[in-house]
């Protein structure tokens, strides 16, 4: 056997064993990289669909309503007399979005540093679940107890005492309150969005490096001071994307706020008081989609859902840049 | 000399009074931070009690053999049960979960185990993470316009298809983290075998993050079971047991919600009691997966709904 034989035998038997290694040429491995590969296209194909259902759906109302769709206060779907804008429930929906930050966002942030800064890990464990539990809660579960049980005790806690106060003098609160309105629902969103925003803060927290509270400690802070100066500042844009995520959240909820907002239709849906009843986009949904009277009806209503889709995709979004930016800044902040 | 050291003695004084001043009142800024987390805290979970009481309090008294299985009566009467609404439920989130647990693991896989750092899998990251939080109702106007009006009747597969779409990402993003935590030594050692990479895949590395996944599927499925909204356009509710795939069915959250907007207290009674079952059965689903899943040796993470 020459050199050059035996050389092409050693190439041929590289190559067989490369073969058998890269397995990229193996039929079983392309097939399943197929069935991956489609799987991950087809969330791709999801949203593509969204997309189009929603739009093409719209395009009627947006035909016979112009711009004038999201500027408009009037909703009838009368025969003849047919007016759709959405207007009124945009504000609903920043409104009662609005009030259930304000409530939710310090609070989550106060149960987030309880359970990662101040609890022992015995009380903070099985805390953090019952607080998961509250996630698990089912929405409708939630409207159900608001409905019958936690609208007496806003009314009587804190509605009517305000009332008798203020009400006589400051417009926000001057409408006699009876339970079913914009403060309710923010509240019962409120509760809803807790635990979301609360678990990523408290997870964004824990990844802060020990050495940081370290470094305050030893020049002399206190726990407060702690926070503000070593332990926020590092978290400050994950904490506003944990944010945005319950805001996310709270814009789009349904049934929950459907059954605590007191359904107001058209013009008397801006709320004028804390005490107002209103409609969200996803409310007047909810409400309207199986009785819509005609096509240009059932087309307004899957408007509203375009308007709704655009400001949780863009809350979204925004909520998931600003996490990512923290991740990236941080290494380690994954789970 | 003794004015300077007098002088030094007198700076001393004054700086630690300044301090001890400023510390006591740090001190108390400090124990204000921490009662206000504890009131924090409390808020939490006064509502979470009230909640779970409430719905054992008032559900308990109309739980009956008769009300878990028969049809709904009229809503004064008290009668009847929400049978076909636990039937729906549980056909319609089990279509539901058998369309997007193989997709959502799948895909999962392909981010995890195939996918470089190239634009396709970071847009596939990303939208998935904006398909996450997507407002469910938009979902069932989905299911309406593409199954409903082109099959022409409000149906089962119309619910689930809305439904999946919820599971979906949850699923794909747990499988991917899951996957992520596998040692590469695994893998190796699967390749240094000689193994094909798909059966690395399924059988050695997916099996290693099986938990993992599993809990995907749990926290998409309790989250599904809940939903009311996509419901409303997509299998409509109806009074009737299952008659096909192709017709309307009920399911617990859509019940819930009709006998609340009665005016009657019977039909409120049996909305409590209906919304008892519901987190029964998604608290039941979630222990029995964990049960299984540990007697195969499978350790189950803790579940986190709450971060989907």
């Amino acid at each position: 056997m020459n050199s050059a034989t035996l050389k092409d035998d050693h190439q041929e038997r590289r190559k067989k064993l490369s073969n058998l290694l890269l397995s990229k040429k193996k039929p079983m491995d392309r097939a399943f990289f197929g069935i991956v590969l489609g799987a991950a296209g087809y969330t791709l194909l999801l949203l593509a669909l969204i997309v189009y259902a929603i739009g093409d759906g719209s395009i009627e109302i947006f035909s016979y309503e112009g711009l004038d769709f999201l500027t408009g206060t009037d909703w009838n779907a009368v025969y003849g007399r047919e007016a759709f804008g959405a207007l009124p429930y945009l504000i609903g929906t920043l409104v009662t979005a609005a009030i259930a930050m304000v409530i939710g966002v310090p609070v989550s942030i106060g149960i987030a540093v309880f359970l990662s800064e101040i609890a022992p890990p015995r009380v903070s464990t099985p805390l953090s679940f019952v607080i998961e539990l509250l996630a698990a809660v089912p929405s409708i579960v939630y409207g159900l107890w608001a409905l019958f049980v936690f609208r007496f005790w806003i009314v009587d806690l804190i509605e009517r005492p305000l009332y008798n106060a203020f009400g006589d003098w400051i417009p926000l609160f001057g409408k006699t309150p009876f339970g079913l309105d914009v403060f309710t629902a923010g509240i019962v969103l409120s509760i809803m969005i807790i635990p979301i925003i609360s678990s990523i803060s408290r997870e964004l927290l824990k990844a802060v490096p020990d050495t940081q509270r370290e470094a305050a400690y030893s020049l002399g802070a206190t726990r407060w001071e702690t926070l503000r100066i070593a332990v926020f500042p590092y978290v400050k844009s994950g904490l506003f994307g944990a944010a945005f995520l319950g805001l996310g959240r709270a814009v789009g909820e349904t049934i929950l706020v459907t059954m605590v907002i007191g359904n107001a239709v058209g013009i008397n849906a801006i709320p004028t008081s804390l005490f107002s009843q209103s409609q969200t986009l996803a409310s007047v949904i909810a409400n309207e989609f199986n009785e819509a009277a005609s096509s240009l009806h059932l087309s307004a209503l899957i408007g509203l859902g375009v308007v709704l889709l655009m400001l949780t995709m863009a809350i979204n979004i925004g909520g998931v840049l600003l996490i990512s930016r923290m991740v990236k800044v941080s290494p380690g902040v994954k789970e | 000399m003794e004015k300077i050291q007098q002088e030094k003695a007198n700076l001393k004084y004054q700086l630690q009074s300044t301090m001890e001043r400023k510390s006591s009142k740090k001190r108390k800024i400090d124990r204000l931070v921490t009662i206000f987390c504890i009131i924090c805290v409390g808020l939490a979970i006064v509502p979470l009690g009230s909640i779970l009481f409430e719905v054992i309090k008032n559900g308990i008294s109309a739980l009956r053999i008769e009300f878990l299985t028969q049809r709904p009566g009229s809503m004064i009467s008290g009668r009847g049960g929400i049978g076909p609404a636990i039937q729906g439920t549980l056909i319609t989130v089990g279509i539901a979960s058998i369309i997007a647990a193989p997709a959502g693991i799948f895909a999962g896989i392909y981010l995890a185990e195939f996918a470089g750092t190239g634009p396709l899998p970071h847009a596939i990251r990303f939208f998935n993470d904006v398909l996450t939080g997507l407002p469910s109702i938009v979902l069932g106007i989905v299911g309406y316009i593409v199954i409903v009006l082109v099959i022409g009747s409000f149906s089962v597969w119309a619910g689930s298809f809305a439904l999946s779409i919820i599971m979906i990402p949850i699923v794909v993003r747990v499988t991917e983290e899951s996957l992520k935590v596998v040692p590469n030594s695994i893998r190796e050692a699967g390749h240094s075998l000689g193994i094909p990479k798909w059966k690395i895949t399924l059988h050695i590395t997916l099996k290693a993050a099986f938990s993992g996944v599993l809990t995907g599927i749990v926290i998409g499925i309790s989250r599904i079971a809940g939903e009311t909204a996509p419901l409303i356009m997509t299998i409509l509710g109806t009074s009737l047991f299952f008659t096909g795939f192709d017709d309307p069915v009920d399911a617990l959250p859509l019940r819930i919600w009709r006998l609340a907007s009665q005016p009657y207290d019977s039909a409120h009674a049996q909305g409590w009691a209906a919304a008892l079952i519901l987190i029964l059965i998604v608290l039941l689903f979630s222990v029995t997966l964990r049960f299984l899943a540990a007697r195969k040796g499978f350790k189950v993470r803790v579940i986190r709904y709450s971060n989907l």
